[in-house]
């Protein structure tokens, strides 16, 4: 494999045997000068109906040989599901069970709890992944290069632009849905498994060449009070007994951390925001469910409270945390790619401010305008970030792979300020490094990273550190900081990776390669 | 206290931390307390005794705290870990070491004599280590004054409020009625001994409104600081200690007119057309002392 360096001196491959010819990452906006054509438009595919046709099966066989899925095609699922799915297991056994090999999987993520992938990696059934992350047994078994083919890697919006460009042609995507009709209209937010927002399904239902609609819970015709996607998207609806846990789809309400630590770090990260002058009327802001982030929210919401301020819009994965504050005042709106936890799946049947958005309109930089560009506020985690702000959320200091990439990428570049929250050290391993083991989002995009032992801010960014500095924040230099941490926990070695077998690589979400993940020994 | 400036770090807060919890004392220095408190008493079961002895030993010794002020509570005199704990956090050279359940002069003497063996075998300036020492009982609380004269080691009276209610057999009340005698007290024996004096903990996590008005008391009273058992209770504290704005204002100009004087070499400093003591100056520059910590360098600071 011909490697070569991109700008953030990483080596990536130029081209990818199977996937295909990569551009190595330049910068994070460098696409707006890069030439550019678009796919040539094609209609989209017909399939002529008589009146009254039934698209209801509950044959799983046949419904795949319907779809007309062969051994070498992509297939596609949503991960709304979470812990919780069924989907993927149920299909991808059928798919063994009929012989299916060399399939491409490329779902908008993998949850956690899937570690039989591995196995159908291992059995041959599925050769090329693309996903947003792997994790568990899927990640050690990548990462131990059990899989030919380098995984393509891809942010929310990344997969998005790369499905609209046709980097990523689904021939069946697999879609669980919590509520449908017998026409294919369906939802997330009725139903025993009902998970909230599709907005992740939204998208393969529009681009993949044969749709599945796979329900445990066929309603009345048509679908109501609301439908997520329509039903001349749908090719079939396959009836199953279960498409998901519910007590692992929709967790319980998500609470905010009461670790010291943790609230130490949001106090921080909230005492940057407040100094960066963007918490005013009509701000928009977007934080993850973990327990660091989710107390910023506590913090924003107070002192939004307390200053009558009124936000714009609340982007991303909805807590129960962020539609209480649209219900409670604070957001006009919140605008929902997917749903973490069990209060808020039926909110947007209730709430019409509480907007269901897909993932495009989340985050792919590349269609005419996304939600993500226009965000003001982002709090972010983080496994490792560098002295350079790169950051990694995809490999362990081990170097295999257990994450996701998810918005990450997206948001840290469309909003106006992106902070980092992480503790300074896990089992004591120190957050910073000189260089991260994999870039997932690149240090230009971020603004700051806040631990609980005080906040640095990009060198890019003279504008924050002047009022962060007038605000008289425990601003420091994230060198001194590694520093100080180092002088508590030392400096662990550098994973030992064979360097000539790239696993994995890391798109940016303008399709360049950031970095590739390589082989552990 | 004597001198313009008041030298002693403020130690407005003291965040206890439990000695057996690697995972919070690694991160001691972080939650803006002014000092901690590495517990080996009552945050300690009798099996894990020996264990945080060791490791808050070695957390003293080997780790920076930078500007906190880092104090070890150690078992009391009457318990079979007492002379062990002294031993091992002392060569360990804690700021001070708070002595719990003291009855009487002689269990801080017997501390001190201990004390001092131990800098001596390990050859540390004696008296280098403090003690603060803990009263808690109704015989203690009388013999205040006595205690807080009993060695020259002795840096602060502490107010231990759960056994107090526990020896008095009365209820802690969220109005902390049955303390007022012990805090009036213990101030005025520390404050006459020219020690610093720490108020009790308010153990209700949840209600930080109680927080915030028995660390106003305690502010009102005179106590110099106040223990804190949870990071979230610091921030409220530190508050009740926030100098009044108004009170502010004029400590900057009674210290610009003290600095004034001394140009001049006048000997009597007016301020707003009056005469100014001495002791009224150097509360000024305690007050501007204490402001610094809340960001407020000088008069323009204040909004």
């Amino acid at each position: 494999m011909k490697m070569i360096k991109n700008s953030l001196a990483r080596l990536v491959p130029e081209e990818i045997p199977g996937v295909g010819k990569f551009e190595p990452y330049v910068s994070p906006f460098a696409y707006l000068d890069r030439k550019l054509t678009s796919p040539a438009i094609k209609s989209r595919p017909i399939h002529p109906q008589a009146p009254r046709h039934d698209k209801v099966t509950s044959d799983i066989k046949r419904a795949i040989e319907r779809s007309g899925l062969e051994s070498g095609m992509t297939i596609s699922f949503h991960h709304h599901l979470r812990g919780g799915d069924a989907v993927i297991p149920l299909i991808l056994r059928a798919l063994s069970d009929m012989g299916f090999k060399n399939l491409t999987l490329a779902p908008s993520s993998l949850p956690d709890s899937h570690d039989f992938v591995a196995d159908y990696i291992r059995s041959g059934l599925v050769t090329r992944l693309f996903s947003s992350g792997a994790r568990g047994e899927v990640g050690r078994a990548i990462s131990n290069g059990e899989i030919e083919i380098p995984v393509v890697l891809r942010s929310h919006g990344g997969r998005a632009r790369a499905i609209e460009q046709g980097d990523i042609a689904i021939d069946v995507a697999f879609l669980g849905a919590p509520a449908c009709d017998k026409y294919g209209n369906m939802t997330g937010s009725a139903g025993r498994a009902a998970c909230g927002s599709l907005g992740y399904a939204q998208l393969d239902a529009r681009y993949a060449r044969h749709v599945i609609a796979v329900t445990d819970n066929i309603m009345d015709y048509p679908l109501r009070p609301r439908i997520s996607i329509p039903q001349y998207l749908v090719d079939q609806v396959l009836l199953v007994d279960s498409i998901g846990e519910a007590s692992k789809i929709a967790t319980g309400a998500v609470k905010i951390s009461r670790n010291p630590v943790d609230l130490k770090t949001a106090r921080n990260a909230f005492d940057l925001l407040k100094a960066s002058g963007l918490m005013t009327n009509g701000c928009s802001f977007q934080v993850g469910a973990g327990g660091a982030s989710l107390a910023v929210a506590a913090f924003v919401k107070d002192y939004m409270k307390e200053n009558k301020i009124k936000g714009s819009f609340g982007l991303g994965g909805m807590s129960g945390y962020m539609i209480e504050m649209l219900e409670e005042g604070y957001f006009e709106a919140m605008l929902d790619v997917q749903s973490f936890d069990k209060s808020v799946t039926d909110s947007m049947t209730r709430n019409p401010n509480h907007i269901e958005i897909d993932v495009s309109c989340y985050a792919n930089p590349f269609n005419k305008g996304c939600a993500a560009h226009n965000l003001d506020m982002v709090i972010l985690a983080a496994l490792e970030i560098d002295t350079d702000f790169n950051v990694n959320v995809q490999t362990g200091h081990d170097g295999v792979l257990r994450g996701a990439i998810g918005g990450h990428p997206d948001t840290a570049a469309g909003a106006k300020c992106a902070v980092i929250v992480a503790p300074s050290f896990r089992g004591g391993v120190p957050t910073i490094k000189e260089r991260v083991t994999t870039v997932c989002t690149p240090g230009e995009t971020i603004g700051a990273f806040v631990t609980e032992r005080g906040v640095c801010i990009n060198p890019r960014r003279e504008d924050l550190i002047r009022r962060a500095r007038d605000a008289k924040l425990p601003v420091k230099d994230i060198r001194e900081l590694k520093a100080e941490i180092e002088a508590l926990t030392g400096v662990p070695d550098k994973p030992m990776a064979d360097e000539s077998r790239v696993v994995a690589v890391v798109e940016n979400r303008d399709g360049t390669l950031l970095d590739s993940v390589y082989k552990v020994v | 206290m004597s001198g313009k400036k008041n030298t002693n770090s403020a130690c407005r807060s003291m965040l206890y931390m439990p000695g057996n919890n690697p995972g919070m004392l690694q991160h001691a220095a972080v939650f803006g307390a002014d000092s901690v408190l590495f517990d080996l008493e009552d945050a300690v079961s009798e099996r894990e005794k020996d264990a945080a002895r060791r490791l808050v030993s070695h957390f003293v010794k080997d780790v920076d705290f930078g500007k906190v002020i880092v104090t070890v509570r150690i078992n009391g005199a009457d318990t079979p870990y007492f002379e062990r704990d002294l031993k091992e956090i002392v060569p360990s050279r804690p700021a001070a070491v708070r002595v719990p359940k003291c009855h009487s002069p002689e269990d801080v003497t017997r501390a001190d004599e201990l004390m001092s063996e131990i800098e001596r075998a390990n050859n540390m300036p004696l008296g280098s280590v403090k003690i603060h020492a803990m009263l808690e009982t109704a015989h203690g609380i009388e013999h205040a004054y006595d205690i807080a004269v009993s060695s020259p080691r002795i840096e602060a009276l502490t107010l231990g409020g759960q056994d107090l209610t526990a020896d008095l057999g009365v209820q802690k009340t969220r109005g902390g009625v049955e303390f007022l005698y012990a805090r009036g007290r213990i101030v005025m024996a520390a404050k006459a001994a020219g020690l610093s004096a720490f108020d009790t903990v308010w153990t209700d996590l949840n209600d930080i409104e109680g927080l915030k008005n028995e660390a106003a008391l305690a502010v009102q009273i005179g106590f110099t600081g106040k223990a804190a058992v949870h990071p979230s209770q610091v921030d409220a504290i530190h508050e009740a200690y926030r100098p009044d704005t108004k009170e502010l204002r004029r400590a900057f100009r009674i210290v610009a007119g003290a600095e004034a004087a001394e140009r001049e070499g006048k000997g009597v400093i007016s301020v707003d057309g009056r005469m100014v003591d001495g002791p009224i100056v150097t509360r000024a520059f305690n007050l501007i002392n204490l402001a610094s910590l809340y960001g407020i360098e000088k008069e323009d600071d204040l909004t």
